[in-house]
């Protein structure tokens, strides 16, 4: 993975040189050795206890985001597809499971995993389409997919909502927990809280362990140089079209997390300006990382929060973050603090 | 069905279609040649209507001061396409398509809150030139004169366009720029110069268009993000850097908005996002465009 990448772009091709050259995690160093997933996990769990109402509300957005930007990491830096409308499968995502829910009755435990399916199935459907286009025209077909269910979900009154969107999607039942000790206690929100954490570590771990088997190997593979995959027998386009119904389900679970989550589900959550928002997050943790993508959207909800606070002009903010990051750190930031970490190491040696 | 209720439709969809011809031109030059969908387009757009609104009340509030203001604005949002893609846009050529989306979305962000702090975000609106106020009837159909001047003027920049690639020299290497940039460069063109040159001529055109929708729609923040998406399906209908391309996409689109009311009414928007991406999956280039 040398001089062959076909990519021009600086970020690529530090990408390429990733899973051997990567400073974070590797080595015996004491770093590497504490269990990180299982203490942000434990610290996930215990918002509700010590952080009260407003912190956990902000930590479930947190938990939503990052499955929703790992899932589109998962065809951004892995498989080095640029989709431009991711929002699209968490938007049916949402809408299966608050349509289940709220005009059927349906219970969590059926609607949550119908939700992925409906989103793996249209994301089946359009990613047969997308992945024969390549680059620039792949990026507007999935826009203009995105675009459609947008479409949808804005006029179809009778099903969506229309504009008026879908309010007040009945929480998941937890009566059964009612006899728990510690958790039958808690409201029913910090109940939905736990729950949620709980389905997007596993998702998380799930996605994981895709990306470290083979195929998610393939993927990279495809991802630096899609001819020489062609060449040694790997069927690019298939490989493809599965990465992108694997990401296209798991933004759909985050969507009917988030559905139920913010109480409701409306046209404005499918707008294409919402794929790029997720990009955004993606890129500002790190898209060359496995948890770039939860630490982008760490970040950018805690600025967001910060900044809203003092000027209502996030957006503004918003766009100057990303031009500092396309100009200055295209890494992102674990891709910032694993270079001044080798560049520490460095120093050390000489 | 009456058929003078079937013309106005038809010039409904028109005036529709002149319109975002004006805007689509101008992202279907700059993707034609430097290979980017600028999203910024429609903020360029929003800017235009917004300076138009500003040069009004600084001229004239009404009288000549109209015209003066939108060739104001045009001028201001083409001098910011300059500093746009002399600072920034430069350094990305040649960069992943990644970033240069990102970038232009993060001018997407920028732009629409400058216009928020600078404006607020009350509608604003222009009164119609008094020279173009009132109507005229048409085969039974009633137009405003107005709509009839931009459905003229539509036609009249396409056709000027064309005669500037085709017929001229600065034409010729807008065209060759398009071919091959490095050969170009190598026979000692300044390519630079000429791709400076297309970005702010691209954002004249936005400008211009966004000061003359103003005495038909009112301004408000978020027309940008609305816009931006309409171009977009014209340019991907018509075929990316074809002039005549989008100028066909736009009718395309005008038509079957303004009908596709009439057949299922709810679903118009869906049809045209539909029709888009029929056209990219079986002709992913557009109906006039190339393959790359």
């Amino acid at each position: 993975m040398t001089s062959e990448t076909t990519t021009t772009d600086p970020a690529v091709a530090a990408a390429a040189a990733a899973p051997t050259g990567r400073v974070i995690g590797t080595g015996s160093s004491l770093v590497s050795r504490i269990p990180w997933t299982l203490i942000v996990f434990l610290i996930a769990c215990s918002v509700p206890w010590v952080g009260g109402r407003y912190n956990t509300f902000l930590a479930e957005q947190i938990a939503i985001d990052a499955l929703f930007a790992v899932s589109l990491n998962l065809l951004l830096g892995t498989t080095g597809l640029v989709s431009f409308g991711h929002v699209a499968y968490f938007g049916v995502g949402a809408y299966v499971c608050g349509i289940l829910m709220k005009t059927y009755s349906v219970p969590f435990i059926i609607a949550f995993p119908a939700s992925g399916l409906g989103a793996a199935l249209f994301a089946l459907v359009s990613g047969y389409f997308c992945v024969r286009l390549i680059k620039l025209y792949f990026a507007m077909l999935t826009l203009a997919f995105s675009q459609i269910i947008w479409a949808i979900a804005y006029k179809w009154n009778d099903v969506t909502g229309g504009d008026q969107g879908l309010p007040e999607i009945p929480f998941p039942n937890f009566d059964w927990l009612n006899h728990v000790p510690w958790l039958g206690d808690l409201k029913t929100s910090d109940q939905f809280y736990l729950l949620t954490v709980v389905l997007i570590a596993v998702s998380l771990a799930i996605i994981h362990r895709i990306v470290r088997s083979p195929f998610g190997r393939v993927l990279t593979t495809i991802r630096d140089n899609p001819e020489r995959a062609a060449f040694i027998g790997v069927n690019v386009k298939l490989y493809q079209l599965a990465a992108f119904v694997v990401a296209g389900t798991f933004a759909g679970l985050a969507g009917a997390l988030y559905g139920i989550f913010s109480r409701g589900v409306f046209a404005d959550y499918v707008f294409w300006s919402k794929s790029a928002e997720v990009m955004i997050m993606t890129i500002l943790g790190g898209m060359n990382y496995f948890w770039g993508p939860p630490i982008g959207a760490f970040a950018l909800v805690w600025l967001n929060q910060e900044i809203t606070d003092y000027t209502q002009y996030w957006p503004f903010f918003l766009g100057a973050i990303l031009l500092l990051l396309l100009f200055g750190f295209p890494g992102g930031i674990l891709g910032g603090i694993d270079q001044l970490w080798r560049r520490l190491r460095r120093a050390r040696r000489a | 069905m009456a058929a003078s209720f079937l013309f106005s439709q038809f010039m409904g969809g028109l005036t529709t279609a002149m319109f975002l011809f004006l805007i689509a031109s101008g992202l279907s030059l700059v993707f034609g040649i430097m290979r980017v969908i600028n999203f910024a387009h429609g903020s360029f757009y929003m800017l235009g209507a917004y300076l138009a609104w500003q040069g009004v009340q600084w001229f004239h509030p009404t009288g000549a001061g109209f015209w003066a203001a939108s060739l104001f604005a045009a001028c201001a949002v083409g001098a910011l396409g300059a500093v746009v893609e002399r600072l920034f846009f430069r350094s990305l050529y040649g960069r992943d398509e990644l970033y240069q989306l990102l970038f232009t979305y993060a001018l997407v962000l920028i732009l629409g809150d400058a216009a928020k702090y600078l404006w607020g975000t009350d509608q604003l609106s222009v009164s119609t030139p008094p020279i173009l106020t009132g109507s005229v009837q048409i085969f039974g159909a009633t137009e405003p004169l107005y709509n009839l001047f931009i459905t003229v003027l539509g036609p009249l920049i396409a056709f000027g366009g064309w005669l500037v690639l085709n017929r001229s020299g600065v034409g010729r290497l807008v065209r060759a720029a398009q071919m091959d940039r490095e050969m170009l460069d190598a026979l000692g063109a300044n390519v630079g110069t000429i791709y400076t040159g297309m970005f702010v001529f691209s954002s004249f055109l936005a400008g211009l268009s966004g000061a003359l929708v103003t005495p038909i729609q009112s301004i408000v923040p978020g027309m940008d993000v609305l816009i931006i998406v309409q171009a977009f399906i014209v340019v991907v209908i018509g075929g990316m850097g074809s002039f005549w391309g989008t100028f066909w996409g736009s009718v395309i689109y005008g038509e079957v908005l303004s009908f596709g009311i009439l057949i299922f009414p709810g679903f118009s928007l869906f049809s045209v996002f539909a029709l888009m991406a029929v056209i990219l999956i079986v002709r992913p280039w557009g109906l006039f465009g190339r393959p790359l």
